[in-house]
């Protein structure tokens, strides 16, 4: 009996600031639906607004048929776990996990504590308060405490952000698995692109209070539609080029003189000015002056600047002629040596692995700032 | 327990969170009972004393006073009183210099070296304070007398002369005042020097290799507002008591305390209530002083 | 530096807050010992020789337990109103923004920076000018303990309600609890300890207050007030049990909270 969470021209305004700008949002019933983001771009907004703790300055909100957008929050059908979990510290857990079900006069609601508590495997846990328990047994008991209820949405605001690595993988397969097990829709806030990526059955990427590309993970990867996207899901190599002609399918992209093939079907312009892109792991290294077969793209003439081995893969920065370094992944098969730095080298990729964005955008929007 | 040190803790509040609409009225009508108390009961006595200092000087309880607008009392009562008025101005800023001078190390020690024994010694501050107030000042009338043990340990250290004497003498009462103050200075500086990030210190003692120094650049910065509101609530109290004086001194001790409540008692309205105002107006420029620093968060 | 340098200077600081603690103390020390003098003579500032009688009989002084049960009477009733008072204008204060708002924090905090004789004084024209001169006693005592109780009460609940995480709330209205049952249910239950500070500070200012009750008394007579009186002429040792045994009680719920507080970080 679930039904599809859909946002509908929402924006909120906080004095002076619009942090969530006219997004247009369909969650389907059922799915694992991950917003994210960067720090500040207006996540945690659009959850509050969804959970009835901010109210939108414009757009509605609906589930299914029910328009739920000035609906207090105890009136909506919806759940969350909050950023720092907000668990009660007045009540043992066992009190926090069954407050919902007693607001609402559950009778009988023992059991069903019990069940919920085993889910989350804290059965034992429930005489205890929450400052005695540990980072990850506090967020099983806010997941507790809200899915207890059966919400018809749940919402999690980083709900793992607080966890440390290995616990968190270990809590992302948790909550995938209990989402499976539920049934209930699932809208995972997070900044952690592989979070979002594992978890997701869709990802809708936002920045600055816009969705910039709402798809599943393989889709967004592959077929990124701007350039935040493209560098705020894994690394993108973007470089500069103007669209010359076309070739069948094909566009044709002249870089630097040479010229390079890319499908239409992957192509966000159709003319002019725009930034090349091709997946590090997507681009192969050659010694310089291998022949390559034709409907092959290649740039010619540049120098390995730098070998980071990092076991699984060798990662290098390529100089290209004109000054600019591409990043190139090679996993270690051990089918040949890898390259040293001055090594004289060539690029080339198949242009179904590459995909052609608008030169207007900021080749260096999400990327990630390294100090 | 303590209001002083709630009094700045308070002060790292973080901004309310925004109101939802029709939630205004609420915040109305929850301030109202108490801003009502507030207002009949410590706003419109401070007008009806204002008030009263204009009153004709020549009336009586008997006969009643008449509004004469007399700005003239003013003039007659600091003629008459500057004395135990500029007095007690000075008892209460050497009391606020004392209770600086020895609440400062013991809210250091509290906040920065008393470890797991910090609320322990925090609450032995606050204890001695459930003792009355007027008990206390008279067994330091009792410490102080001619034949106690303080005296003697003074004589003999030769620092008191052979007919020397602590009670009835300003020693005494400054003593007893800043006795009694100590707390109000004590819990707003522990408050703001537990504020203070330990590895900033530490910092400081990489930078400037000195602890005096690190003291001065790091530490004694970071604990302004803690002093300032700690003097505040010293001044403040200090200056209008007279209990100490009354207890621990002699005439010769006198402050506007003890005169505003000794014209008081004897109907003397129009004199005392000018006495009042005075000191009212003293205070009040110096909390406008200090609300012009720190802004009204800071202050509750 | 010297290791004997060193070790002045890490623990000079703590010497001397000892010793300043020390000083806090002197005066209890009396009281104490007094509360077990035999007086020979009327006044009794020297200590005579040890009896127990004065904790057996602590009312014997005429008027003195009338006194205390007096200033007992007054600061329950100044407590509950001043408490619930004060704790409405925090909540308004803390969870709301309005017009006036800073206005109304420097308003609060006046009564607190005014000197108590100006605090009595201004009463007491008050009630003189309104005609209740004659009408002083246990009501206008009451009314004005309340006024200077009140700001310390929204002072100490205000520090405790901003430092509680509002998101509480707002998971409790995020799991089906309406205004009224957050309020009761995870907001009242979190502030209850600050409520109850704000009380216990209340009552203290009350039962202790001498300048402020003194101008407003009329004939009426609390136990600071019977202290005053008996000071201009014979202090009965009774006063020291009362003061002993305020203080004892103090520094018993100080321990209590402090073994709680050990006990519960431990499990
Ligand atoms: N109550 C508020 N008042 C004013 N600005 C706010 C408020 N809440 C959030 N913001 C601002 O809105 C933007 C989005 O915030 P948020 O939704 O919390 O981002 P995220 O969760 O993606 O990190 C931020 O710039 C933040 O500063
Ligand atoms: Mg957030």
């Amino acid at each position: 009996m679930t039904s599809d969470l859909v946002l509908e021209g929402i924006s909120k305004q906080f004095a002076g600031h619009r942090a969530v700008d006219n997004l247009d949002l369909t969650v389907p019933a059922g799915s694992f639906f991950a917003l994210l983001g960067p720090s500040g771009c207006g996540k945690t907004t659009t959850l509050r607004m969804i959970a009835g703790l901010e109210e939108p300055t414009t757009g509605t909100i609906r589930l299914g048929d029910d328009e739920i957008t000035g609906l207090r929050p105890y009136k909506r059908p919806v759940n969350t776990v909050f950023q720092n979990y907000a668990l009660f510290p007045h009540l043992d857990i066992f009190e926090n996990v069954a407050f919902g079900l007693k607001r609402r006069k559950v009778k009988d609601y023992k059991p069903k504590v019990e069940e919920m508590l085993d889910l989350v495997e804290l059965n034992d846990y429930g005489k205890r308060r929450p400052g005695q328990l540990s980072g990850g047994q506090q967020q099983r008991v806010a997941l507790a405490r809200a899915l207890i209820n059966r919400p018809q949405v749940l919402l999690l605001d980083e709900p793992l952000g607080a966890l440390d690595l290995k616990l968190r993988r270990q809590m992302q397969l948790e909550l995938k698995r209990i989402q499976t097990e539920v049934g209930i829709t699932f809208v995972h806030v997070t900044h952690d692109q592989e979070e979002a990526m594992t978890m997701a059955d869709t990802i809708a990427v936002m920045n600055g209070g816009l969705i910039e590309q709402l798809g599943s993970p393989a889709e967004l990867y592959d077929l990124p539609a701007t350039t935040f996207v493209a560098n705020f899901l894994g690394q993108s190599n973007l470089i500069r080029g103007a669209i010359i002609g076309q070739a069948d399918e094909n566009l044709i992209v002249d870089v630097q003189g040479r010229k390079v093939l890319v499908p239409k079907a992957r192509c966000r312009v159709t003319e002019g000015e725009v930034w090349l892109g091709i997946r590090p792991e997507k681009v192969f290294l050659a010694p310089a002056g291998t022949e390559e077969g034709d409907g092959v793209n290649q740039l010619l003439g540049a120098v390995v600047t730098d070998v980071s081995y990092v076991g699984v893969s060798t990662q290098y920065l390529a100089k290209l002629p004109w000054g600019q370094e591409l990043t190139v992944f090679e996993q270690n098969t051990g089918a040949r040596d890898t390259f040293r730095a001055g090594d004289a080298v060539d690029l080339h990729w198949r242009p179904a692995h590459s995909f052609l964005l608008d030169a207007a955008q900021d080749a260096l929007a999400g990327v990630e700032d390294v100090e | 327990m303590s209001a002083v040190g709630q009094l700045s803790a308070a002060s790292q509040t973080p901004a309310p969170p925004p109101p939802r609409s029709g939630r205004r009225l609420t915040a109305y009508l929850l301030l109202l009972p108490g801003g009502l108390w507030l207002l009949l009961f410590f706003v419109v006595p401070l007008v009806s004393l204002l008030a009263a200092s204009l009153y004709d000087p020549n009336g009586s309880i008997e006969d009643g006073f008449s509004m004469t607008w007399s700005f003239g009392n003013f003039a007659d009562t600091m003629a008459d009183y500057a004395r135990p008025f500029g007095r007690s101005l000075w008892y209460a800023l050497l009391t606020t210099a004392f209770c600086l001078l020895l609440g400062y190390p013991l809210a250091y020690a509290i906040a920065m070296k008393a470890g797991r024994w910090k609320n322990l010694m925090l609450a032995l501050v606050i204890a001695p304070f459930f003792t009355s107030f007027l008990i206390r000042t008279l067994s330091w009338k009792l410490l102080l007398s001619d034949n106690g043990f303080v005296v003697d340990a003074l004589k003999w250290l030769h620092i008191l002369g052979p007919d020397g004497r602590l009670l009835a003498t300003t020693a005494a009462v400054v003593t007893g005042l800043t006795y009694n103050f100590l707390p109000f200075m004590v819990l707003p500086l522990y408050a703001s020097l537990e504020k203070i990030d330990r590895r900033l210190i530490e910092a400081g003692g990489d930078l400037f290799a000195g602890p005096l120094t690190t003291f001065r650049v790091v530490t004694l910065p970071l604990s302004m507002p803690g002093v300032v509101a700690g003097t505040l609530l010293t001044f403040i109290p200090a200056a209008g008591d007279y209990i100490n004086a009354q207890l621990l001194g002699t005439p010769k001790q006198r402050m506007i305390g003890n005169d505003i409540q000794r014209l008081f008692s004897a109907g003397a309205y129009p004199t005392a209530a000018a006495l009042s105002v005075t000191l009212m107006a003293a205070i009040v420029v110096l909390v406008l002083i200090y609300v012009r620093r720190a802004g009204t968060d800071d202050l509750v | 530096m010297t290791r004997v340098g060193r070790f002045i200077g890490q623990h000079l600081i703590m010497v001397l807050g000892l010793i300043v603690l020390l000083y806090l103390f002197a005066p209890i020390v009396v009281v104490i010992l007094m509360s077990f003098n035999q007086p020979k003579g009327r006044l009794s500032y020297t200590f005579d020789g040890f009896t127990w009688d004065n904790w057996a009989n602590p009312c014997q002084p005429y008027g003195l337990c009338d006194a205390v049960s007096t200033s007992l009477r007054i600061g329950l009733l100044a407590t509950v109103v001043a408490t619930a008072l004060g704790t409405l204008m925090a909540f308004a204060m803390v969870r709301h923004r309005f017009r006036g708002r800073s206005a109304t924090n420097l308003f609060i905090f006046l009564p607190m920076a005014s000197p108590e004789i100006v605090l009595g004084s201004s009463l007491l024209a008050l009630f003189v000018s309104s005609g209740f001169g004659g009408r002083l006693g246990f009501w206008t005592i009451l009314i004005a303990h309340v006024m200077f109780c009140l700001s310390f009460v929204v002072v100490t609940v205000k520090a405790r309600l901003a430092g509680m995480d509002s998101r509480l709330e707002q998971a409790a209205m995020d799991l089906y609890a309406n205004e009224w049952q957050t309020f009761w249910r995870v907001t009242f239950p979190l502030v209850f300890p600050g409520i109850m500070a704000a009380a216990l500070l209340s009552f203290s200012l009350s039962f202790d207050d001498f300048i402020i009750t003194n101008l407003n008394a009329g004939t009426t007579v609390t136990f600071p007030m019977y202290v005053w009186g008996s000071a201009q002429r014979d202090i009965p040792p009774q006063i020291n049990v009362i003061g002993t045994a305020m203080f004892l009680l103090a520094l018993i719920f100080v321990l209590a909270g402090e073994v709680t507080r050990r006990r519960r970080a431990r499990s």
